[in-house]
């Protein structure tokens, strides 16, 4: 389905973990793309054209025809490169839960991990911590369940839940640092968890592709002075 | 896939989100176990089968459950792949495409729905804006297609159901008209299309029924609302 000489763009802008995901997945297929990086604070021409409706990283552009939403690219970029390692599960159950537990991060987990530090009193702090800490001991389990024993939820090589999840560990690292060295992931009570999160960072497909610790820490500086004029 | 298996659906008798996967199993003539659940009283089985949301629906397959009711869908689609319907185009563009309208309709349309149902004065109108805006785009969309997914319907279809029987409940309701013929021509056309189903149809929930249940809704959110403002 995929030629060699197809035109293969992604909009998106490094800091971003849904921006992450389709990067991976054209890793894993050996797919050359062109990054074409978003200006922070303003959407290119080309992204208000090719994502209408959201106006929101990540969009890939396969031969000009646009594709949104960072899960659902990373389903096209399985389908399409067929011959590359599969991302998905090869087993209907597998698959369903994959989905379910991104789906799960997506909706319910993420976004506590963005409004942790960003709690206006210490109580809420608290209270999103341990939330936080929920959800990973849930995950945790997942983990444990899903891998059979191997290195990831994919398996021998990392997948579709690796990806989702993975994506996520450059903010949730630096968001440990912005609560004051809260450890979320812990190698008591999470210890399949830090262990995943080394090999995830590590995997060659990742690596040049999540950000350090320390630029997201610059980046989330620059985006909280933002902020700050709108609240009042 | 030649023994489909036992298969069991968690659902409750109002639940939309049930209703999606009742359409799925019944348009593929997958024969399943229905057990409607008492949210107030939940099962063994519900707690069991989805601990992490506690909700419905589920669908057990040979003991193993599935949750979220889009998930559901694409495990229904992937394991009868030889009964159709196919629920997803088989294109990947149009797939992807299909995947972001039902993430659409759950992300932004409904909410939106929710915001206008259950909220009064600024709040409610705020909803009824962002509804119309959402149906202007789904309009759009649809023009010119029979389904969102094409020819066939899908899922991005079930994940819309809710406009076609529980919008009219909502606007006796209300006393307002959310859907019409004039701004959408489409969206109404596609509403008959999907009420001439029979399956579909005949799974709907007594109106009578529905209508009390969402007023009380209402009723309650709103009586919240004044309690939490004093």
């Amino acid at each position: 389905m995929a030629a060699n000489n197809d035109d293969v763009k992604l909009i998106g802008a490094w800091p971003s973990p849904y921006v992450m995901r389709p990067r991976i997945a054209l890793n894993l297929k050996s797919v050359e793309y062109e990054f074409l990086q978003e200006q922070f604070g303003s959407k290119s021409e080309l992204l208000l054209k090719s994502n209408p409706v959201h106006k929101k990283i990540p969009v890939l552009l396969h031969n000009g025809k646009p594709i949104c939403e960072s899960s659902i690219i990373v389903e096209y970029i399985d389908e399409v490169w067929s011959s590359g390692p599969s991302i998905l599960p090869a087993d209907a159950h597998d698959r369903a839960l994959a989905r379910f537990w991104a789906a799960y991060l997506d909706e319910k987990w993420f976004p506590n991990v963005r409004a942790a530090p960003r709690a206006a009193t210490e109580e809420a702090k608290s209270a999103a911590v341990s939330q936080l800490k929920e959800g990973l001991a849930l995950l945790e389990g997942a983990y444990g369940e899903i891998s059979r024993g191997k290195d990831f939820f994919g398996g021998e090589r990392i997948g579709f839940l690796d990806i989702a999840f993975g994506s996520m560990l450059g903010w949730l690292r630096a968001v440990q640092v912005m609560l004051g060295g809260v450890k979320l992931l812990d190698e008591e009570k999470t210890p399949g968890l830090v262990k995943w999160a080394d090999k995830f960072s590590a995997d060659p497909a990742v690596k040049d592709v999540l950000p350090e610790t320390e630029k997201l820490l610059e980046f989330a500086k620059i985006l909280m002075a933002k902020a700050k004029p709108a609240a009042s | 896939m030649a023994d489909q298996g036992e298969v069991k659906l968690l659902k409750t008798w109002s639940s939309l989100f049930g209703l999606r996967v009742v359409w799925a199993l019944k348009l593929k003539g997958i024969p399943y176990e229905s057990v409607d659940e008492d949210l107030t009283n939940k099962s063994d089985l519900l707690l069991q089968y989805n601990p992490v949301h506690t909700k419905v629906p589920v669908l057990i397959h040979n003991g193993k459950p599935i949750c979220e009711s889009l998930v559901i869908l694409e495990y229904i689609d992937e394991t009868w792949s030889q009964n159709p319907p196919s629920l997803l185009p088989q294109d990947p563009i149009q797939r992807a495409s299909a995947r972001f309208w039902a993430k659409f309709m759950d992300e932004k349309a409904l909410p939106s729905m929710w915001q206008a149902f259950t909220k009064k004065g600024r709040e409610q109108e705020e909803g009824l804006a962002s509804i119309a805006e959402k149906l202007k785009l789904l309009e759009a969309e649809l023009e010119g297609k029979k389904f969102f997914g094409g020819e066939e319907i899908g899922i991005p279809d079930f994940a819309l159901g809710w406009l076609v029987n529980l919008v009219p409940v909502f606007e006796e309701i209300l006393g307002l008209k959310i859907v019409d013929e004039e701004r959408h021509p489409s969206l109404s056309e596609w509403s008959r299309r999907i009420s001439d189903i029979r399956v579909i149809e005949e799974s709907w929930p007594p109106r009578d029924k529905l209508v009390t249940k969402w007023a009380a809704i209402r009723d309650h959110f709103l009586a919240t609302a004044r309690a939490s403002s004093g």
